[in-house]
């Protein structure tokens, strides 16, 4: 199997998207400002627990401070998980001219999921970590080690989160379900990604259930082993669970797109 | 009161008076590394889409706005019904401007778009229409009459109840010539109203336009690239490339203007004769069908018969006008337009 | 008063459009709510980790939560149309809004109105009613005109950021997103008491953008705990300003459709 069609298409996604230079400098000042409100407001709450004597959160109030900034550069992480172009496609049924072409369709989507994601993501993520580390106290990863793991766990992140993309993309093969998926499922992940509130400050008894969701995979996971609350073996754990959760919504994509698939042809396209 | 001035005979309709417009756009560069270069710098160019444009139309003149793509046809036509205001000159439709008036303007005219709907998608054809008659306060009485008619003349009636989005193209164009009519406007802009439709569907919507204009008095502007409209339909042509008026008149007069000639067909007995004649060129040939180019002021049709059929076996032959598309492709070549 | 009966006739033939998929209008319903609901859900945790804000409670905060959540929600519901703007820009169907004999604001405003955002506003709707019913407040006639005055105020200001960033849009499409600052940041951050914020931050939702009039200073006073004097007066007024903001941005709006006109971009 040869990579040429995935790698121009990555390159002409990447084109395009990188066209959109002042919807990233909005996109840059909007997160910018969404990540102020919230250092303001987790600020307060810190000072306010303080102030009652309430210590001993699971996080000191820098590590949140790293985390919520960390989450406004990599904010694209958790979003935008509807693909509206093959949606469309899928819709219409025109999806069956899309096997003319002589690539594997799942590969085709995946990588376009992946390009869809990494442009903006480079273009917003290293501006709003430079401002933020220079100006709003965020910290560098903990070590050198964890900054390498760091990588490698965003870079598995990418990958989880285009798996994602696709297997939403697939359901809506089964027009209903497909249509309560493609909704209600973005939401969930926003939730459960750990980017409203950070994991580590949901109710305890949730902790068990969070642990094992793939959504931690998202953003949580890079996150705590940045600020040093993941390091070691159980970093390593993070980055399997990455991984597993990946390996499993492929193969699920894979399976329900090849169903789909075979459901078009029976209905006659 | 005194005779209203659209009386007059000779009152243009629409007056338009050397309209300019020019817009900037930013300008792309090619490959990767341009588009990251793009990031940091990006060149605008200017553009003219129109360089001084006037006309003027009758009332009741049906007229064929035709021009490569990027003409500027659209240009004119944005500005004609007051969508764009343009950068110097003046335009008079039915004695307002259309930008400055621009409610009171687009209550008298319709547009139609052939690539775009002015119908709801969800919406069934009736509650569209409905909708349109409550937009342009069209009193109920003649809403009613007026949608009969054209359900009628149109073919609608089956389509009433469909949403649009379920309509075919031609079903779907004729519904939108309905719709732009609804509120009896007295200019009718038409922008490629037969492009995707099948020949029947292109039939029925070149009759009504032309009954519209013929029965009722409706001026008409049609831009198009279907030559077939244009030879179904205009009695006038403004040809139009680099943003200027380059010709104005009637579909004979750019025949007489573009010397392609006349054409005689000639079907032979003997499909390998050679045929040539000092007054005519031979522009095709296939199996026993020769066709033979002359131009009608050096010799006539009838002696140039007359020598060939002497000369040659003739099973059977014709005299007619080149195909429009070849007249427009060559008219384009002459003014640099392609 | 032709183009109110207008934008009411846009909406119940819209209304009837969407009820053609009753499922999915149920799904994107039920899915609003629960996203909202789920935003609240970490209010609360959050509430249980720290015990308290400074020197508010948890019913409190759901207060200031209640007004801009419903506000936004009936704002979200109405002019919705602004929101998806620069669609109408793309597609090329603005300039079959201006095709037509009337006022362009009122078409786009009516041009898309979104039944599901219901499940936003029951949410927000129960969020308020729970913290009215906890809170020990003392009640009076003109406190119960303030309330729904706030809301009211609340959506001429969402409705006057809407159209906003429709405005923006008619200089650059892409570059919309900085309004949610305003729009989606001022809910965010409205549901916290401004005081817990930097002073350049509370200037900007008081005098810039006046989220806090809308929200946060009728709360106060709701609450009791609003002085009196000049002060009390003006924060009895504020809901005001919303509406005045709201004018404002309906006269850039003419601003914009002027420009519009002569770059037809």
């Amino acid at each position: 199997m040869s990579l040429r069609p995935y790698r121009a298409l990555l390159s002409a996604r990447l084109r395009t998207l990188l066209q959109y230079r002042t919807a990233a400098l909005a996109g840059i000042a909007t997160q910018l400002f969404f990540g102020l409100v919230r250092m303001m407001i987790f600020d307060a709450f810190f000072r306010a627990a303080g102030a009652a004597g309430l210590g001993g959160q699971p996080m000191t109030w820098t590590q949140v401070n790293t985390y919520i900034w960390l989450g406004q550069a990599f904010l694209l992480l958790t979003m935008a998980f509807n693909d509206l172009e093959i949606a469309a496609l899928v819709r219409s049924g025109g999806v069956v001219y899309e096997l003319v072409k002589p690539a594997d369709l799942y590969a085709l989507w995946f990588s376009r999921a992946l390009s869809g994601r990494l442009a903006p993501l480079l273009m917003r993520s290293v501006p709003i970590l430079l401002i933020a580390g220079f100006f709003f106290g965020l910290t560098p990863p903990v070590s050198g080690a964890a900054a390498l793991l760091f990588a490698a766990s965003i870079a598995l992140s990418l990958a989880l989160a285009s798996a994602i993309m696709v297997l939403i993309s697939t359901t809506l093969f089964w027009t209903l379900s497909g249509e309560g998926v493609s909704r209600l499922v973005p939401h969930l992940i926003f939730m459960l990604s750990g980017m409203i509130l950070p994991l580590p400050l949901f109710p305890d008894v949730l902790q068990p259930a969070l642990a094992v969701l793939p959504f931690r995979g998202l953003i949580d996971a890079p996150f705590r082993i940045w600020i040093g609350d993941l390091a070691g073996a159980r970093a390593l754990a993070a980055l399997a669970h990455q991984a597993a959760w990946t390996l499993a919504f492929i193969l699920a994509g894979r399976f329900l797109l090849s169903r789909g698939l075979r459901r078009l042809e029976a209905q006659g396209g | 009161m005194l005779s209203s001035p659209s009386r007059g005979v000779n009152v243009p309709q629409i007056i338009v008076e050397n309209i300019r417009k020019t817009f900037t756009v930013a300008e792309r560069k090619s490959g990767l590394w341009g588009a990251v270069r793009g990031l940091v710098h990006r060149k605008h160019v200017e553009v003219h889409a129109l360089s001084g444009i006037s006309f003027s139309l009758e009332p009741g003149e049906l007229v064929g706005y035709i021009g490569p793509n990027g003409a500027g046809k659209s240009t004119t036509v944005k500005i004609l019904s007051g969508i764009l205001v343009p950068d110097s000159g003046d335009c008079r439709v039915l004695g307002r401007s259309p930008w400055k008036e621009r409610v009171a303007h687009v209550r008298d005219i319709g547009v139609v778009f052939g690539q775009r709907t002015q119908l709801w998608w969800d919406l069934p054809l009736a509650e569209s229409f409905e909708l349109l008659s409550h937009i342009y306060e069209v009193p109920a009485a003649s809403f009613r009459s007026k949608r009969e008619e054209l359900v009628a003349l149109l073919d609608l009636g089956p389509l009433l109840a469909t949403p649009v989005r379920q309509l075919s193209l031609g079903q779907r164009m004729r519904a939108d010539l309905a719709a732009s009519l609804l509120h009896s406007p007295k200019i009718l802009f038409l922008d490629e109203p037969t492009i995707g439709l099948d020949a029947v569907s292109k039939q029925a919507v070149r009759g009504f336009i032309r009954r519209l204009n013929a029965e009722e008095g409706v001026t008409v502007i049609l831009t198009t690239h279907d030559m077939g409209d244009i030879e179904a339909l205009c009695q006038r042509i403004l040809l139009i490339g680099h943003g200027r008026i380059l010709s104005d008149g009637s579909l004979a007069a750019l025949r007489e203007r573009v010397s392609l000639g006349r054409r005689l067909i000639l079907d032979l007995e003997d499909a390998d004769e050679r045929v040539g004649d000092p007054d005519a060129v031979v522009v095709k040939r296939e199996g026993g069908r020769v066709e033979l180019a002359f131009d009608p002021s050096r010799i006539g049709a009838p002696a140039l018969i007359s020598r060939l059929t002497a000369a040659h076996r003739v099973r059977d032959l014709m005299v007619e006008d080149p195909p429009i598309e070849e007249l427009i492709a060559r008219l384009y070549a002459e003014e640099g337009l392609q | 008063m032709g183009a109110l009966k207008l934008y009411l006739r846009y909406v119940s033939f819209s209304v009837r459009a969407q009820l053609q998929y009753r499922a999915s209008f149920a799904l994107q319903s039920i899915a609003l709510f629960l996203l909202t609901f789920a935003e609240f859900l970490a209010l609360v945790a959050i509430f249980h980790r720290f015990g308290s804000l400074k020197d508010w409670s948890l019913p409190e905060v759901a207060l200031l939560y209640g007004i801009i959540s419903v506000a936004f929600a009936l704002a979200e519901a109405v002019p919705r149309g602004f929101d998806v703007f620069p669609r109408y820009l793309r597609s090329g169907d603005f300039d079959r809004i201006l095709l037509r004999p009337r006022s362009a604001m009122f078409q786009v405003l009516g041009a898309e109105f979104q039944l599901m955002r219901i499940g936003r506003l029951s949410q927000a709707l129960l969020v308020l009613a729970w913290a009215v019913w906890k809170l020990p407040i003392h009640w009076t006639p003109a406190k119960a005109v303030l309330l729904p005055a706030a809301i009211l105020g609340g959506a001429c200001l969402f409705s006057g950021l809407f159209i906003l960033s429709a405005v923006v849009c008619f200089w650059t499409i892409e570059s919309v997103e900085i309004v949610n600052c305003a729009t989606y940041g001022g809910v965010e951050s409205g549901q916290y008491p401004l005081s817990l914020y930097r002073p350049w931050f509370r200037s900007f939702f008081t005098f810039v953008v006046p989220l806090a009039t809308i929200n946060y200073f009728p709360a106060q006073v709701i609450l009791g705990r609003s002085g009196g004097g000049l002060e009390g007066a003006l924060m009895w007024a504020s809901p005001l300003a919303g509406i005045a903001f709201l004018a404002f941005c309906g006269a850039l709006w003419k601003v914009g459709v002027r420009h519009y006109g002569s770059t037809g971009s």
